[in-house]
Parts: C-alpha cells; structure tokens; sequence
C-alpha cells in the first residue's frame, strides 16, 4: 500500500509540473540541465525543484513514518561504477525511471516505453548475474 | 509561482520516493531479482505513478498551453534509434548494480552516507562525461557534413 500511495504522488508531482509550467519531470534531464552552466535561459525553477527533492526524505521520516534507509554497503568500485554508468546511460539515452517511466509512458511515448523495457530487463539481467551467476 | 510550483512539485515527488521505498536500494535490488526471493511491491510505484499520468496526462495535453508558461516543453525527439537503447542498456547495468536511478539517490543526499555520496559525486560525473562526449560527437557530424 505504501508503494502504490507513493506512486501516486509521483504520478501527482509530474502532472502538476506538466499543468502548470508544461515541464516533463525528468530526473536525469533536470540534473543535466542543472549542470548545464554554458546555456542560456532562466535555470532557478531546476534548482528549486533539486532543493525540493532533497528536503522529501527527512520531511518524510518526521511526519509519514518512513526512516532513514538502511542497506548493504556496496564496495567503492561498484558504487563509483554504478554511479557513471547511471549518469551516462540516462543522458545518452534523454531519461531515467521518472522521464522514461512515469511521464514517457504517461504520454504513450514509444521511445520510452521501449527505454523502460530495456532498462528495466537490463537491470534484472544485471541482478541476476551478480546475485546467482557469478557470486554463486 | 513557477518557481514555487517546481520546489512544490520536487517534494511531493520526493515524499512518494521515499514513502514508496525506493530511497533503499537493497528493497530496490529485491524488486528486480525476479529470479530470486522477488520483491513485487515496488512495481506498484511506477505502476501507481503511470496510472495516475497516463489519465492526467491526457487532460493537460488537451489544453493549447501550460496554466504558467506560453507553451509545453516536450520532447521531440521520435526515433528509436542506438542511443535510446545503449543508453538504456548501460543505465540498466548501473541501476542492477547499485539499485539507485537518479531521483532517489538525488533525494537521500540529506542523509549525507558516504556511499551515497560517492554514488551521487560519480553520478554527476558520468552526466558531464556524457554532456562532453554528445557535444564532441555533434561537432565530428558537423564537420563530416562540412567536408561532403
């Protein structure tokens, strides 16, 4: 239940950005644009919306009932891997979970829904390996 | 108000991230061990998400433009072509691996963990790597056309 009520608010926070400023609420093209410091153009509202992102979790913690993840430590070659593959991946290929997944689909897109099958099915193939195959 | 909008709008998606468990990349590797002792709880995020867009989205697309803007800004880009999907594959490879896209790790940077951060520092690495290598590829076409 708390997966689908979440989801739900995902899906709320991308159909507001989308009625209101007509922004598709793309993670990875946020951050990309947020980096991008040569364009041109008026970039407060993909900081704003960065700054709004980061304060969730611990808002969350305090009044939903939700903690502070605990997990697995992940060696620092997999983490730093990890982390360059998933930024290079989603701006080579325009869009992550958020642009691809919940507003690409939203709009029938077929770019995206093709992306999210394919990231998706890689990620479970990934998991696989490194969880039945080669660890053992 | 645009502004209020996008730092209203990044927290309410970053309060479903978090009250969705997807801020835990271990429960996220659970939801994509299929082959394993599966997870399923995590498909009714995006799942929630795409029911909620795909009927939302069909009443804003309707209107001629945005209640703030003087247009919508999306993509344009139709094509199924090699980049979507490497860059599918390989953002695939780094989500199995660590069990974090974007939007999560970017929110549980107030936790401030070490290997959170070291995910996030490589994260933005990777983009920028990507930003420079698209921009070299684009100026190689440009100059290939030039010489035609």
């Amino acid at each position: 239940m708390p997966a689908l009520l979440g989801g739900g608010l995902i899906g709320l926070a991308a159909s507001m950005l989308l009625l209101f400023n007509g922004r598709i609420m793309g993670v990875s093209g946020i951050l990309s644009e947020a980096l991008d410091f040569k364009g041109a153009g008026n970039k407060l509202w993909v900081w704003l919306f960065l700054l709004g992102l980061l304060a969730g979790p611990r808002l969350s913690d305090a009044f939903l009932g939700t903690s502070e993840p605990v997990f697995e430590e992940r060696t620092l070659l997999v983490t730093i891997l990890a982390g360059l593959l998933v930024g290079f991946g989603t701006t080579i290929g325009s869009g992550c979970t958020s642009g691809h997944g919940v507003c690409g689909i939203g709009r029938l897109s077929q770019r995206s829904i093709v992306s999210v099958c394919v990231f998706m099915g890689t990620a479970m193939v990934t998991v696989f390996v490194f969880r039945h195959v080669w660890v053992g | 108000m645009k502004n209020v909008v996008a730092l209203f709008t990044g927290l309410v998606f970053s309060l479903g991230l978090s009250l969705s468990g997807m801020t835990n990349p271990d429960r996220v590797l659970g939801f994509l061990d299929i082959f394993g002792s599966w997870d399923p709880a995590l498909a009714f995020v995006l799942g929630g998400a795409v029911m909620v867009t795909v009927v939302m989205f069909r009443f804003v697309l309707k209107r001629t433009t945005p209640l703030l803007e003087k247009e919508f800004y999306l993509p344009v880009a139709e094509a199924i072509d090699v980049r979507l999907i490497a860059g599918a594959v390989i953002f695939g490879l780094g989500w199995g691996l660590y069990g974090y896209c974007p939007g999560p790790a970017l929110a549980a940077i107030s936790y401030l963990q070490p290997s959170n951060s070291l995910f996030v520092v490589s994260l933005v690495v990777g983009t920028l790597g990507a930003r420079w290598w698209s921009a070299r590829q684009h100026s190689a076409s440009l100059l290939t056309v030039g010489q035609d």
